[in-house]
């Protein structure tokens, strides 16, 4: 422990002695530590912003949909279940820790016609407002749809920028309003651009619109609507959907008798909902999220243990791998440029201590005169190597966090600060000091005093 | 009783091929608190001798016993340590490390040494050698700031420091003038006297010689005179060893 002391105390005695070769001796690491720093604090900013962009794409989306149905051992496909309620999206929004906000989803596809103008846009969503927050859209003019829209099915939309092209030759489309299947519906807002997804579909032309106007009052023939007139008279009395749509439908026909029944089968009625679109906080929490939503939907639709799901989730796994693959490319190159200047470093440095071994070859032999044993001048130089890369990289740290604020000054790049990198140079410095301090050390401990002495 | 105890050493470099002898059968002995004088001409072998009784280097063959124990068959480590704890060493061209106070360089062997005495206690002896050799006022000045007989001082506070038996002084002052040189060797024979200090002094310059008690003379690998001189009962008493200097 003393020996170790005193031989640190050497050791900085001898740097001290020598400030400026010091100083220049671990240039080397100063310059490779604050590049691997600044571009790491770059990487980072930039990798984020990449992560940014592919969550806006829907890489922390995640999407519910219904189970089969299945009639007769005849399946009518994925989605063709009617067992998706807006209750269930309220519910997995509230009680699932991993999920951010859930929007229930009714698609449709039909006509608007606004005077001389017609369009079919691509998609059309009956949803809430959770969805913008969901789709990270936000508006471009007016507002977007409100809880009291949902709960009113009041006929409002808002108009992406095809659409808005399309119906609105002049550009302005807030407060007109458009007809869908003679239903008027006013126009409150428009969305920001968006462009193509993934598989080439323009995300921009499409119409949103609560999903309780959509089912209730546009698709009535196409979808159940018996809660409609309960709907449109208690509208301002209602605190929630639960009390508008409850769940449990409502008998409107005299109950048909069982022969009746057997001879014209008729479909039961829900206030069902086409998807439900679930955004998570970060793509890592998706394994997690997805977990919270199954056991929750296995619970509220009453599944018992064995029994299969009766709803499927679906994340966009090609997003997540081409996020995935992006950082980790990121993260592998940042590596590689960080260890080839580091490893610059070293061989700077062990340079520097070669020469600083043959300059203070009597250095040597004195010490070894007056008793300094070969690993006390082997530890010597070796702490000699470590301290100097150590200040090094202390140093580096520094300008490193200096010009990556620069750069995001300057040239308005995002960066981020990243204590691992940190760690890891500190690390790295002192490992570097270790390896390449060791040769010229190990040389110094092998000379011969008597010759070392002589030396001049 | 001998400090300094050597028998039948021989030393044989090995150059191309070739056996080299540079001492051929060396016996000699050197007693506690006595002051001795090393000559011979350059190529004599006086420098191996003194490498060797300096533990910086080891005999091919032969004995060396120091202070009652057998040098000759240490290994490095165990010569480093002697050296550290029984041998002061003062050099021809002082050996001081640049850009180093002068009680830094002092208390540079202590460094090396078990550890058992706090620093504080060291620094304070450092400054007691300094003062000793008359640099009480110099202890923060680095060599460049001292004269040459004020960094050969330095040099033998720091051989003192961590009390050895024997002082090793090779050419101690032939790069001094010959005022400076006197103090100097007026010094060794101060801690000879006063400390009881056992000192070689290596030289070709006999009257540098004259300031020992005794003189050895080597000359092509063997001891031509002084070996054993005053092995016999101490004749030489404190007293008489102030003779030296009188003769000059």
């Amino acid at each position: 422990m003393h020996k170790m002391a005193s031989t640190s105390m050497t050791a900085l005695r001898a740097l001290r002695r020598n400030l400026m070769r010091s100083a220049l001796t671990t240039l080397g690491i100063v310059i490779g530590i604050a590049a691997v720093i600044a571009m790491v604090q770059i990487g980072e900013g930039s990798s984020a912003a990449i992560k940014a962009t592919f969550e806006s794409m829907g890489a922390n989306t995640l999407i519910v949909f219904p189970g089969q149905a299945v009639s007769a051992g005849v399946s009518f496909g994925g989605g063709s279940a009617v067992t998706l309620t807006s209750q269930d999206a309220a519910a997995v929004a509230r009680d699932c820790p991993s999920v951010l906000a859930a929007a229930p989803q009714v698609n449709g596809r039909m006509q608007l016609v606004r005077g001389g103008h017609n369009w079919v846009p691509q998609f059309i969503a009956g949803t809430s407002p959770a969805y913008f927050t969901i789709r990270d859209w936000p508006i471009a003019q007016g507002r977007k749809l409100t809880n009291g829209d949902v709960l009113g099915a009041n006929q409002v939309c808002v108009l992406g920028q095809t659409v808005v092209k399309e119906l609105f030759p002049s550009g302005q489309a807030v407060d007109k309003t458009i007809l869908v299947q003679n239903v008027p519906l006013r126009v409150v807002g428009t969305l920001v651009p968006k462009g193509a997804n993934m598989m080439g579909m323009d995300q921009d032309d499409i119409l949103v619109l609560p999903w309780t106007t959509l089912k209730f009052r546009i698709s009535g023939t196409a979808l159940q609507n018996q809660n409609q007139s309960q709907g449109s008279s208690s509208s301002t009395a209602a605190v929630s959907t639960d009390q508008l749509y409850p769940e449990t439908s409502q008998s409107l026909y005299p109950t048909p008798s069982t022969s009746e029944q057997l001879d014209t089968p008729q479909p039961v009625s829900f206030p069902n909902v086409n998807s439900i679109l679930v955004a998570v906080p970060s793509t890592a929490q998706i394994p997690q999220a997805m977990a919270e939503i199954t056991a929750l939907l296995r619970q509220r639709h009453h599944l018992q243990p064995g029994q299969p799901n009766d709803f499927n989730i679906r994340n966009l796994a090609e997003i997540s791998q081409a996020l995935s693959s992006t950082s980790s490319l990121m993260t592998n190159l940042l590596t590689g440029v960080a260890l080839i200047s580091l490893m610059v470093g070293g061989v700077g440095i062990m340079n520097i201590m070669l020469v600083s071994v043959t300059e203070r070859t009597r250095e040597i032999g004195l010490r070894m005169a007056v008793g300094a044993k070969p690993r006390d001048i082997l530890g010597q130089f070796i702490i000699e190597a470590i301290v100097l890369c150590l200040f090094g990289g202390a140093l580096g740290i520094l300008i490193g966090q200096g010009l990556s604020k620069l750069v995001q000054a300057v040239f308005h790049w995002p960066i981020a600060v990243s204590i691992p990198a940190v760690v890891a140079s500190v690390v790295v410095s002192a490992a570097v000091g270790l390896i390449f301090g060791y040769y010229p050390a190990w040389k110094a401990s092998r000379l011969d005093p008597i010759e070392a002495l002589r030396y001049e | 009783m001998n400090l300094i105890e050597i028998e039948n050493v021989v030393k044989t470099y090995h150059l191309g091929g070739t056996d080299v002898p540079v001492l051929k059968g060396v016996s000699m002995a050197v007693q506690q608190g006595e002051m001795v004088a090393l000559m011979g001409a350059s190529g004599s072998g006086k420098t191996t001798l003194m490498n060797i009784l300096g533990c910086l280097d080891r005999p091919t063959s032969g004995r060396y016993i120091l202070d009652g124990q057998e040098v000759s068959r240490m290994n490095p480590n165990q010569r480093a340590e002697v050296r550290n704890a029984k041998i002061g060493f003062v050099f021809q061209n002082f050996n001081l490390l640049p850009r180093t106070s002068a009680i830094e360089n002092v208390l540079l062997p202590s460094t090396y040494a078990d550890g058992s005495i706090p620093s504080a206690k060291l620094r304070q002896h450092g400054r007691q050698l300094l003062e000793r050799v008359g640099l009480a006022d110099r202890a923060d000045h680095e060599p460049s700031q001292l004269s040459g007989g004020q960094q050969q001082r330095v040099a033998i506070a720091r051989a003192l420091v961590n009390s050895p038996r024997l002082l090793l002084a090779d050419e101690p002052t032939g790069n001094l003038d010959s005022r400076t040189s006197e103090d100097v060797l007026a010094m060794f024979q101060n801690l000879n006297q006063q400390e009881g200090l056992a000192i070689l002094l290596v030289t070709h310059d006999a009257h540098v010689a004259s300031h020992a008690q005794r003189v050895i003379h080597i000359h092509d690998g063997m001891i031509a005179a002084g070996a054993f001189e005053s092995a016999s009962p101490q004749a030489t008493p404190p007293a008489d060893a102030a003779s030296p200097m009188e003769g000059r």
